[in-house]
């Protein structure tokens, strides 16, 4: 059976596209290198639209308001600028109500986009350029440790890794942060109060790494301004072994965290990038892997959700498990030595 | 569609869902069709998959090990027709429901008609309503232009005015649909389904023609005032909704080349057996049809020549699962629990289960959790669906369920229980029938892809039927009484065909079992007490021929609504004891 891998590599070789929502000017080329704040690409859209019905306005037939409309697709008109007028005892004029930029005519009306959004796309990461998606963006490569997490708040954002979980396990509390912490993106186990996540804002860090999240603070969450990865989910799960070994031992580096949203469908996953030096590009993770014994494999549900184990056998056909269902199933050797049989679909590779 | 192959012919059907893609392989035995095999696999239209085929090949691969007939060739096609040597199948169909919630957006004229056909219309497929438009929304079109561009519905449903009615309204109606279609990067334009006064077909596909990833019609959902028909519409929107999947989910192109066009949403496939075995079953109840799996819960009914259909996202088991907390308490979920469960827990599951979506519960603590939730989903499901009843269709008491004569049961939630006990008591609970029922459940899931199937091989869907693959639980008996606990509210007598007699007396708040085999039938005498009522009607006994299943007759007499005691202690008890009647 194929299974899902988890990254959380010490070095590997990172390939990351990123690309606007809408078509826009690429602003990078190819092989240059760029720092996480970086633009690589921007795009502007129309805040709001407005409809003028020149028309009804002028009391007039859509076709006799036609001919009476002095401005085209694409002219931008700036507030006041008269967009039509009829002459004679009762004159009566429209005009662009704010600046704006014409859309649509037609049907005696005019649609004007007007309020401009400016976007723009920073790399997240540092590295390189290796290839440019026209009028969208691009790919970047970068090499160093990649720790991959289950849950973003979609912000992103890069500082120096300070960790502040002495155990996979701690509870991060507002009494930990002082002045020394401002910028830096902190490693922490889980949370449970939003006055937490408030104090970081307020310091304010660039970023906080968590094991887990109490599902009650997820509004609070997803309002903060910095970025927030969980690693392993929601509840008092401590961070896997795995991830928190990494973590841990790369501190006062500089650390980009792309706490995206979770995309099934994508593939886009939170994500913390620690870029180091290589004298030899390392190989790139692999997706996809069959199960098979020996493989470092992590617990997706209860029993042991989270831990980090290795497969010693895959069992033939199905087997029962506790809960009474049948299921393919593998032994995993724990950490702590434990055995526990766990169905193959709650695992993952880590890898 | 095609038209059906010769009689005689193998078929391969594949139900591809959010989590399991199952691969189902019938043929002709002994001269009628038969079930040979099913065999599943994970569903590979997430990432890193990114590839539904893949899991389909998967499912077809592990069909192959069971059966030992090759049935993909080297390159992992399907071979097709069926071979001199065995290999391949003669006809291939498939069902689907997996990939996001599509996004629906619905334009109509009165909330109380064109729009409330719309939304029953909407909720026929895998979708959400994202944006509602009619006369009784104040936003200016500009404002309605931005909503419809910031939300990107994938399709704009658009009813109004009965044929030869409101023209000039509905023409309003377009103006936002169309200019914000125009603004948007043509790969987000939405599929547009037109559904309103005919005469408006030539003027609509003037406006919308170019504007539209694609532009459909039907006959109007609400021809007159008074008269609704989601049917045709809903032939349309099925077709819709697998030309919006081919764009989103790879690999639906080989599926469906490989189904020659028998390929259809799970849902609307469910709903076409329903309606048809509805006008089978001819009673003067209704038949329901629950499935509950990763994607969605859906509730089919059929009550002779009508049907209603209902597919409800926001309560299917998989990545949607903490939007259930917008419908319930989690108070609510664990009154259904049988373990002391903390509603911290509940909530910990809940989310980190929609992490998983395929993840299935390995403790006996998940489990419990996990049928909790399906339980309260399943509930809230059919309270959704009942509202869409036919109004000919009288219950009991106002607010139970009109009797339903069978209920049939699917969905992996369902099917995949461990013991057929555990799947009945959870039929009960969430479904609380009313009558006389027989309970039946779909354990390979085979009531869509027979849908699928009838329209290549018309006489399968009957002759599988009648052949056993689908497992009746049993004969369902629901008191409805007013009582205390463990007051007598039934007496009910069984009598064999070899004249031995089996009785039972039904205590308010118990669960009773009389055993009957699955190939027996037996006479039923049902004696209430103090004007319960057994079916019959209040304070009235009768007798009936039922026939077994594998829990026998089950004699619920913890009556409807059932609502179990507010104290955890007590309740955990008693869920425990309603467990163990039926076998743990």
């Amino acid at each position: 059976m194929l299974a899902p891998v988890h990254h959380i590599l010490p070095l590997t070789t990172i390939l990351r596209e990123r690309v606007l929502p809408i078509n826009g000017t690429v602003k990078v080329r190819l092989d240059q290198k760029v720092n996480p704040t970086d633009v690589i690409a921007e795009a502007s859209r129309a805040r709001e639209h407005v409809l003028l019905d020149v028309g009804r306005v002028l009391n007039l037939s859509p076709n006799a308001a036609d001919k009476l409309i002095r401005c085209k697709v694409g002219d931008r008109l700036a507030a006041g600028t008269v967009i039509a007028a009829r002459q004679g005892m009762s004159s009566k004029t429209v005009t662009a109500p704010r600046d704006g930029k014409v859309v649509v005519t037609g049907a005696g009306q005019v649609l004007l986009e007007v309020g401009d959004s400016r976007m723009e796309l920073r790399a997240g990461f540092p590295g390189t350029i290796v290839q440019v998606i026209p009028d969208r963006g691009a790919v970047i490569q970068a090499t160093g440790a990649l720790i991959q997490g289950v849950w973003g708040n979609g912000r992103m954002d890069t500082g120096i890794l300070t960790n502040l979980a002495d155990q996979p396990d701690s509870v991060l509390t507002a009494g930990r942060f002082d002045v020394s912490l401002r910028g830096s993106v902190i490693l922490a186990g889980q949370c449970k109060d939003a006055e937490t996540l408030q104090a970081a804002a307020e310091l304010p860090v660039r970023g906080l790494i968590l094991a887990s999240l109490f599902p009650s603070l997820l509004p609070v969450a997803r309002e903060m301004r910095y970025p927030i990865l969980l690693t392993d989910g929601f509840g008092s799960m401590p961070m896997n072994s795995a991830a928190y070994r990494l973590l841990s031992t790369n501190v006062k580096r500089e650390t980009s965290l792309k706490a995206e949203m979770f995309d099934r469908y994508s593939g886009a996953r939170p994500e913390v990038i620690i870029p180091l030096p290589v004298s030899s590009e390392p190989a790139p993770p692999q997706e996809v892997m069959a199960f098979a014994a020996g493989l470092t494999v992590r617990l997706r549900r209860p029993p042991a959700a989270g831990m980090i184990g290795t497969i010693t056998a895959l069992r033939p056909g199905l087997t029962t498990l506790p809960s009474g269902l049948r299921a393919p199933t593998a032994d995993i050797k724990l950490e702590n030595g434990e055995q526990v049989l766990i169905p193959l679909i709650n695992l993952e590779v880590v890898g | 569609m095609p038209a059906s192959l010769v009689q005689g012919d193998s078929l391969l059907a594949v139900n591809i869902g959010a989590a399991n893609t199952r691969a189902v392989l019938f043929d002709v035995v002994e001269g009628e069709y038969r079930l040979l095999a099913s065999a599943s696999a994970p569903s590979t239209v997430e990432a890193p998959f990114q590839d539904l085929s893949e899991g389909v090949r998967n499912a077809i691969n592990e069909l192959q090990t069971i059966t030992g007939r090759t049935l993909l060739n080297a390159d992992r096609r399907l071979i097709t027709p069926f071979q001199p040597d065995g290999s391949g199948v003669d006809a291939f169909v498939s069902t689907l429901s997996a990939g996001p919630v599509l996004k629906i957006a619905i334009v109509g004229l009165l909330d109380e008609a064109s729009l409330e056909s719309a939304l029953r219309l909407a909720e026929t497929t895998y979708s959400r309503v994202v944006d509602s438009v009619g006369l009784n929304n104040h936003h200016k079109t500009d404002q309605q232009i931005d909503t419809l561009l910031r939300l990107q519905p994938d399709i704009v449903i658009i009813t109004g005015g009965t044929d030869g009615g409101a023209s000039l309204s509905v023409r309003k109606m377009l103006e936002p649909v169309g200019l914000a279609s125009y603004l948007m990067p043509e790969e987000k334009r939405p599929a547009v389904l037109f559904a309103g006064n005919q005469k408006l077909d030539d003027e609509v596909k003037g406006l919308l023609g170019n504007v539209t990833s694609s532009l459909h019609f039907s006959p109007n959902v609400r021809p007159s005032l008074e008269t609704e028909d989601l049917e045709p519409a809903g032939r349309e929107l099925a077709e819709i909704y697998l030309g919006v999947r081919q764009r989103q989910l790879k690999g639906l192109d080989v599926v469906a080349s490989w189904a020659d066009g028998s390929i259809l949403p799970t849902a609307y496939a469910q709903d076409r057996m329903v309606r048809f075995l509805s006008q089978i079953y001819a009673g003067s109840t209704g038949l329901l049809s629950v499935d509950i799996g990763s994607s969605a819960a859906v509730v089919a009914t059929g009550f002779g020549q009508r049907s209603t259909l209902g597919v409800y996202p926001q309560f299917g088991l998989g990545e949607n699962l903490p939007a259930l907390l917008q419908y319930t308490r989690l108070e609510d979920i664990l009154r259904w629990c049988s373990l002391d469960i903390s509603i911290g827990v509940l909530r910990d599951y809940i989310y980190q289960k929609a992490l998983y979506p395929s993840s299935i519960p390995a403790t006996k603590e998940e489990q419990a959790i996990a049928q909790a939730i399906t339980r309260q989903a399943l509930y809230l499901a059919v309270q959704t669906a009942k509202l869409n009843f036919p109004r000919s269709m009288r219950s009991p008491r106002p607010g139970l369920l009109p009797s339903f004569e069978p209920i049939l049961a699917g969905g992996g939630a369902l099917s995949d229980a461990p013991t057929a006990g555990q799947s009945l008591l959870l039929l009960l609970d969430a479904i609380q029938p009313t009558g006389l029922t027989t309970i039946i459940l779909d354990k390979n899931d085979l009531l869509p892809l027979l849908g699928a199937a009838a329209a290549r091989l018309s006489i399968l869907p009957v002759q599988v039927l009648e052949s056993g693959a689908f497992q009746s639980l049993g004969t369902s008996v629901s008191v409805i009484a007013s009582a205390g606990y463990g007051s007598l509210v039934a007496r009910a007598r069984l009598t064999y065909d070899d004249g031995h007699e089996a009785q039972a007396d039904v205590k308010y708040g118990s669960l009773e079992l009389l055993p009957l085999a699955n190939d027996q039938s037996a006479k039923l005498t049902l004696q209430p007490s103090h004007g319960a009522d057994v079916g019959f009607g209040p304070g009235r006994s009768g007798t009936v021929r039922v026939r077994g299943g594998a829990m026998g007759v089950v004699l619920d007499g913890r009556g409807r609504p059932l609502i179990p005691p507010d104290d955890p202690v007590r309740r955990c008890e008693l869920v425990k004891k309603w467990l163990w009647t039926v076998g743990g």
